[in-house]
């Protein structure tokens, strides 16, 4: 039986208040997503019952503790289909889960003259990574274009590609214009040239398709947050061979076999690169969350989330005086916009009046926006509990902001 | 001239004169729109406030003591706020501006994402205008 997306709103406590006097619309899904019950609940069970530190301790409680941390693990894997449980990594965020590629990898296969290929479109956490790696190594930092519509350039990413790429790192899903880039394309297309990828699935892995296996992704990485889990967890996924083959990225304890005064040797996959004690209760909060999300029917999800966008696209797109930035063939979940004569800044700030959360700014995305010619867009993001009242609530917003603003001039 | 501790309290009067935020914010965009105009060879990279989610110019001018602002912001709420800063501040002397501790903005629990945010802050903004003002001496 899978579960009705209409009952999804009940299932987050915190979307039933009120803010600033007016019920709250929660449209900041991109920063970060909020938490149901069932996610809340895992969290304070693991306080009340089972805390303890893991992998070392033989009592009960670092037992059930560890067990739980390591079935989280394999309910990742499963979620995105790893071939095994110890190619899932955790860490705090994409952020990290990125550092530890850039590091680890960038240690192991990166050398001056090589070249690293990203995109325009990449957020600052799959980019600046990047770029500091290519100035450690002396290597080259290349970054594949985005067009008017807001699609990279693939013919440019083609002629990239050579025997002196590394590695590729693109996102999914651009957290600022919400384009869906062809990710299989871009994947097959660096594989024919013997070079692996990073996926930042950061803004994919809780709408679109998330089978690392069919996607032949080499590194994906996400966020928690985003994805219905805690803040403070993350995942990386490797496959086995590359993870085998890239040195520690910190180093301390559980990271270690054995260690000698001359001699250290590092514990199997996936501890290698877990030094010190891990957020042990962040996977189960995560787990937790995708149990959540797969009681809903995918192809079901996708389709709501689908025409709840394309609501959002064409109510905004009606109003006289705004911007919508991008205009790809595939977009995901985010409404990136600006009115004429308000500021980003100003209509984010005035819309929360209203109990409308929105972010503005340029989402850590400066490429995008110097791209684009501006200093920022107004950015609705959404989340499977959003509905199109919100998008009604949103418009609504934007033309009292409008109101407000055009009695000034 | 008034103490900046004078002026403060007028806006904190002004402000808890109006009904509701809507008109607060009228207010506040209206003494944005009175502020004078900066001259664009003004907006300089070392006049522009770091760490603000929108742009904020201050040029500072520095006689006999007194420290005289001109400043300009692309957001109009922003703006509205700078002009609050440069009637309170400008003209003032330096030593008073760098002792300066403004509490309107809390007191009157307005602009909440001004007083808590790294960005935008007033924090940053006067933290920008406390240092032109510890280089500015009576000649
Ligand atoms: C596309 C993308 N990559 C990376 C990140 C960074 O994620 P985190 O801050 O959770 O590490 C984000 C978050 O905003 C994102 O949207």
């Amino acid at each position: 039986m899978t579960k009705s997306i209409s009952s999804a709103r009940a299932d987050f406590p915190i979307l039933n208040q009120l803010v600033n006097d007016h019920p709250l619309v929660y449209l900041d899904n991109a920063a970060t997503a909020q938490k149901p019950r069932s996610v809340i609940d895992s969290l304070v069970h693991y306080y009340e019952f089972d805390n303890a530190n893991i992998h070392r301790g033989n009592h009960t409680l670092a037992i059930r503790a560890t067990e739980a941390h390591e079935a989280a693990r394999s309910t990742i894997a499963g979620f995105i289909n790893a071939q095994y449980a110890h190619e899932i990594v955790f860490t705090r965020g994409t952020t990290e889960s990125i550092n530890l590629v850039a590091y680890s990898f960038g240690e192991a296969f990166v050398k001056a003259g090589d070249e690293i290929i990203v995109t325009e479109l990449e957020h600052h956490s799959n980019y600046v990574p990047w770029f500091l790696l290519c100035k450690r190594k002396g290597a080259t930092f290349r970054v594949v274009p985005f067009d008017q519509d807001g699609e990279l350039d693939l013919e440019v990413f083609k002629s990239m590609l050579s025997e002196k790429t590394r590695l590729v790192a693109v996102n999914h899903v651009s957290n600022s214009l919400g384009t869906v880039n062809p990710i299989s394309e871009i994947i097959q297309l660096a594989h024919q040239a013997g070079v692996p990828v990073l996926v930042d699935a950061a803004q994919s892995v809780q709408h679109l398709d998330h089978d690392v296996q069919a996607l032949d992704a080499d590194f994906y990485a996400f966020s928690g947050h985003k994805i219905y889990g805690p803040t403070g967890v993350g995942v990386l996924y490797g496959k086995e061979k590359w993870l085998e083959e890239m040195p520690p990225f910190l180093s301390g304890g559980e990271m270690i076999e054995n260690v000698t005064c001359d001699k250290v040797t590092f514990n199997t996959l996936p501890f290698k690169f877990e030094a010190g004690t891990p957020d042990v209760s962040g996977p189960i909060g995560l787990a937790a969350a995708i149990d959540y999300l797969i009681q809903f029917d995918p192809a079901e999800l996708k389709d709501y989330e689908t025409d709840l966008l394309n609501y959002g696209l064409e109510l905004l797109s009606d109003i006289p005086d705004l911007t919508i930035y991008g205009n790809p063939k595939h977009r995901s979940s985010i409404l990136p916009f600006n009115v004429a004569g308000i500021q980003h800044y100003d209509m984010g700030v005035l819309l929360d009046n209203y109990g409308i959360a929105v972010r503005t700014g340029q989402h850590c995305t400066q490429p995008v926006m110097d791209a684009l010619g501006i200093t920022g867009t107004v950015r609705a993001s959404l989340a499977l509990y959003n509905t199109r009242e919100d998008i009604d609530a949103l418009v609504n917003g934007i033309k009292r902001v409008q109101r407000l603003f055009r009695r000034k001039s | 001239m008034k103490t900046i501790p004078e002026i403060e309290a007028q806006f904190i009067d002004d402000f808890n004169q109006l009904e509701n935020w809507e008109e607060k914010y009228d207010y506040l965009i209206e003494l944005g729109d009175s502020l004078p105009e900066m001259p664009a060879e003004l907006k300089t990279a070392d006049n522009l406030v770091k760490g603000c989610q929108s742009s904020v110019w201050f040029a500072t001018r520095c006689e006999d003591g007194r420290l005289f602002i001109e400043a300009d912001s692309d957001s109009l709420i922003i703006k509205g706020i700078v002009a609050i800063l440069v009637q309170l501040l400008s003209g003032q002397p330096s030593s008073d501006i760098a002792h300066a501790d403004l509490t309107m903005f809390e007191t009157l629990g307005l602009w909440r994402h001004l007083s808590s945010q790294r960005s935008n802050g007033v924090t940053a903004m006067m933290a920008h205008l406390k240092q032109s003002a510890a280089t500015c001496q009576i000649n």
